[in-house]
């Protein structure tokens, strides 16, 4: 579904992103892990084309995104910090983002909504809310249209442990419907019920690819985080 | 394109400061009108007003606004939207509630002490100042990621625009004092939007001592409406071309 | 005495228009020619004019006539000659209409020329496409009233003058409307005149131009709009009241230029809208008071070479610069004067300003170096330089100042 091909990217100095290859197919939970500044950031925001790569090319469906912008109505993104107009309430950011993506006919999932108890804090102004909350106003946000394409970049960060729960049911849920789920986390233990296919990503290049399964079966150990720690000790 | 236009409309005009910048306008027309012994003294105090005031709120509001929105913009640029869209929307939202701000805050208290010709220029290049100082603002704010130094820079450009452009004219005026100067004195002037506002206004108070100066090239430029037109255009190319080279800048910019 | 020459005058009147007996020409009329009626008319008739087109060429009075026009018939110089000339003691001519004069290199062709005459009035007529309207030379006692002078003048050596007066004493002009000539009243060497209550608009070089003219007085006239707004020259003991100087523009115009201008009076007079108002060089002891100084670009230029004169009770409002010199020399007073720039204030509210005002700002000594630096007018910088100005005085003229500005505008 997302095809990254020999993508470069680099920030002055640094090189974040340095002629990687990978894609992700439909239907799939993918973990992207990697130690921090390893350029999993970098690589959601060009998929989302926040970030513009210096060279190689990514396609979304089989079409290079460059220049593009209506596959993002397939797309809900959960940011790492999500900040929004410091004077609008929740409400008016739900309405602001149902009214920006009108061309988007699906059906509204707001099972998040009343999951997370955001309806009780409709009226707040964003500025009010706590980080946690915050966080749960973008994942609502990122499920909120039904999209094919989930990329949710640290999304249990913040979160109290209910609704931490609440989102990770979500996930499996949605992993269900078929639809194409990018999460990057630092926390493993989080992912273990989740992923089923691991993108490691290393200084910008990608280190190793491996199904959950193998992964596991591989190293003998039941645990993501132990499993990843013995490969990336075994290299 | 509308709908993110209204919500930056929105959030701008529930920001404080516009309004702030609303009633302090409106404050200080009103006691340079009522304390004035005319109004002709008064809306020349508030020319100064409008030629410094205005260029410095509106390049720093717009700057500060651009960075502290960073967030909100990488949320709409994830979003199935045009980068262009966005970036238009933002100078659509801060131009109509800056000026909006200014015509309410002077612009009325004009329209009623002095409601002539002089007065609506006036007025037209406040709004025209507005623009074109948001529309700096935002290539201001996209030169850098850094807050501070973008600030930095817009205040830079503020001083430069209002007061260093001028110096170094009045300096070039002196050193080249015996050569014919008029046509590059015309052509400096489309150089700085100050000096284009201000030669707009000076054509209305000024036109008297301004046909008093040597010069053919001068008197037909500023002597009829052409003048006036070109001054308009010259004010519009400067919003159209900082916008132009932001949006540029914000199109390959990464969020 | 007076009163008894006029009633013997009134006595000799009648008894003379006793004899007088009225010519008339015209179609079908007793003559059909103008000239010939004037050579059968005696001192004290009447030669009058009906309606109709003639083309006589140049036609001469030396009568003591009258010359009536009924009707404004038209007397058309056919671009070659000059139209009625005047060699007389008590002509008048009057409700004609005149046009198409004649253009000479060689001579001054007008209108209604009057050579070393006496009483000579001129009145009521209309005058079109004139190369000199009323021209008047070595005469006295002459009146030029009520009459509309149009030309189209281009430029300044292919017209000539509106009223033209060379060489005479005791004129008196009034009520005339002038317009497109070179000048619109000019004299030289005449003195003892009366102006009064003139138009004189849209003339290619000067709406009055005067020179080597003494004791002459000018009241109520209206200057608007001339090529090069008013000069006057060489003159002394000239008076001037309640005239307009009006939307004279330009690098070279004035509201009013005197130049060699002394012991002279000119007070209540209105300068609006001109580049400068009143420029003055080289001229003593004239009083200028209760004018009113509205929206000029320099209200009022006075070079160094002018020497006691005294500025009282004037209006200055809405002017870009007040007062503008070129030297540090000041020998002029300047006191009680309303100054709407003037940023003092007044303790004991006795409507006196208690510290003095400053009327020359530093950026019109600049403007006068540098021309090219009123484009800059109004910038922070300038106001910057102005205000540091104000507080160390360096380059303007520390006496250039008036003590006893009032805060109040005063009633003109």
């Amino acid at each position: 579904m997302i095809t990254v091909t020999n993508l470069t990217k680099r920030f002055s100095k640094l090189i974040a992103l340095n002629n990687i290859s990978l894609s992700f197919p439909k239907g799939e939970c993918v973990a992207l892990l990697g130690p921090n500044g390893c350029g999993k950031t970098t690589l959601i925001k060009s998929i989302l084309g926040m970030v513009l790569p210096d060279s190689g090319e990514i396609e979304f469906n089989n079409q290079s995104i460059s220049g593009k912008w209506l596959y993002r109505n397939q797309i809900g993104y959960m940011p790492q910090i999500g900040r929004y107009p410091e004077n609008m309430t929740i409400s008016n950011v739900f309405d602001m983002m149902k009214d920006m993506r009108k061309d988007n006919k699906g059906v509204l999932d707001e099972e998040l909504i009343e999951q997370f108890g955001l309806n009780k804090l409709m009226n707040k102004r964003m500025h009010t809310l706590s980080g946690g909350t915050r966080q749960k106003v973008s994942a609502a946000l990122a499920f909120l249209f039904n999209p094919d394409v989930l990329i949710l970049d640290e999304p249990t960060a913040g979160l109290d442990p209910v609704s931490s729960e609440s989102l990770k049911d979500k996930i499996i849920k949605e992993k269900r419907n078929g639809k194409l789920i990018l999460i990057t986390s630092h926390v493993l233990s989080e992912l273990d019920d989740l992923v089923t296919e691991v993108f490691y990503i290393e200084e910008g290049k990608l280190a190793f690819h491996k199904k959950l399964i193998d992964l596991k079966t591989e190293t003998g150990e039941l645990k993501l985080s132990k499993a990843v720690a013995k490969i990336m000790l075994a290299q | 394109m509308n709908k993110i236009l209204k919500y930056v409309i929105v959030d701008i005009v529930r920001n404080k400061i516009v309004l702030i910048y609303t009633f302090l306008l409106l404050l200080i027309s009103l006691s340079v009108f009522n304390l004035e012994s005319s109004a002709t003294k008064g809306l020349l105090s508030l020319l100064n007003i409008i030629l410094i005031l205005i260029p410095l709120i509106c390049i720093i509001f717009s700057t500060i606004y651009i960075y502290n929105s960073a967030e909100f913009i990488e949320l709409l640029v994830s979003q199935p939207l045009k980068r262009k869209s966005i970036w238009i929307s933002l100078f659509g939202g801060l131009t109509s509630s800056l000026c909006l701000a200014f015509f309410v805050g002077a612009g009325i208290p004009i329209l009623i002490y002095h409601a002539d010709l002089t007065g609506i220029m006036m007025i037209a290049t406040g709004l025209s100042l507005t623009i074109v100082f948001v529309s700096i603002a935002m290539l201001a704010a996209g030169m850098t990621r850094d807050k501070a130094k973008g600030i930095g820079l817009s205040i830079f450009l503020w001083l430069f625009f209002s007061l260093i452009f001028d110096a170094l004219v009045l300096f070039f005026l002196f050193q080249f004092q015996d050569y014919p100067l008029e046509r590059v004195m015309v052509f400096l002037s489309f150089l700085n939007p100050i000096d284009l506002s201000r030669i707009q206004i000076l054509l209305q108070m000024d036109i008297s001592a301004l046909m008093g100066y040597t010069g053919a090239i001068f008197r037909e430029f500023f002597g009829n409406g052409f003048g006036i037109m070109f001054s308009f255009v010259g004010l519009l190319l400067w919003a159209v071309i900082s916008l132009l080279f932001s949006l540029r800048r914000f199109n390959k910019q990464d969020l | 005495m007076r009163n008894l020459f006029f009633a013997l005058l009134g006595v000799f009147s009648v008894v003379f228009h006793a004899n007088a007996k009225v010519i008339s020409v015209g179609k079908s009329k007793q003559f059909t020619s103008i000239q010939k009626a004037i050579d059968f008319s005696k001192n004290g008739d009447t030669v009058m004019v009906f309606p109709g087109l003639y083309k006589e060429g140049n036609i001469i009075i030396q009568k003591s006539i009258t010359l009536l026009g009924r009707g404004y018939p038209v007397l058309d110089g056919e671009n070659k000659y000059a139209i009625i000339s005047i060699k007389a003691k008590n002509a008048l001519v009057k409700g004609l209409k005149l046009q198409h004069t004649g253009r000479s290199e060689i001579r001054d062709l007008g209108a209604i020329m009057v050579y070393d005459s006496d009483s000579v009035s001129v009145i009521n007529n209309i005058l079109d496409d004139t190369n000199f309207g009323v021209y008047v030379q070595n005469s006295k006692k002459c009146t030029i009233k009520g009459n509309s002078i149009t030309a189209y003048g281009k430029d300044e050596v292919q017209s000539g003058n509106g009223i033209h007066c060379w060489h005479s004493d005791s004129l008196t002009i009034i009520g005339n409307k002038i317009k497109g000539h070179r000048d619109g009243l000019y004299f030289e060497f005449v003195k003892n005149s009366l102006i009064e209550k003139n138009i004189s608009t849209m003339n290619v070089r000067y709406g009055i131009h005067f020179m080597f003219s003494n004791q002459n007085t000018y009241i109520a006239n209206v200057f608007e709009r001339n090529g090069s707004g008013v000069a006057v020259m060489y003159s002394k003991k000239i008076h001037m009241y309640k005239n307009h100087f009006l939307n004279n523009w330009g690098d070279a115009a004035y509201g009013i230029l005197l130049k060699d201008i002394t012991d002279s009076d000119i007070s209540g007079n209105f300068f609006t809208e001109n580049t400068v108002g009143l420029h003055m060089e080289g001229c003593s002891r004239i009083k200028l008071s209760r004018n009113t100084f509205n929206n000029n670009g320099w209200a009022v230029k006075i070079q160094a070479s002018c020497d006691n004169n005294d500025l009282t009770k004037n209006n200055f409002t809405g002017n870009t610069f007040d007062i503008g010199t070129n030297g540090s020399l000041v020998l002029n007073t300047f006191n009680g004067n309303y100054w709407d720039k003037y940023e003092g204030y007044d303790l004991q509210r006795d409507n006196i300003g208690d510290i003095p005002y400053h009327p020359v700002s530093m950026y019109s000594m600049i403007i006068d170096s540098n021309p090219a630096a009123l484009m800059l007018f109004r910038s922070l910088i300038v106001t910057l330089l102005d205000k540091t100005e104000k507080i160390l005085p360096g380059v303007t003229p520390e006496n250039l100042k008036d003590n006893k500005p009032v805060m109040k505008k005063l009633p003109l």
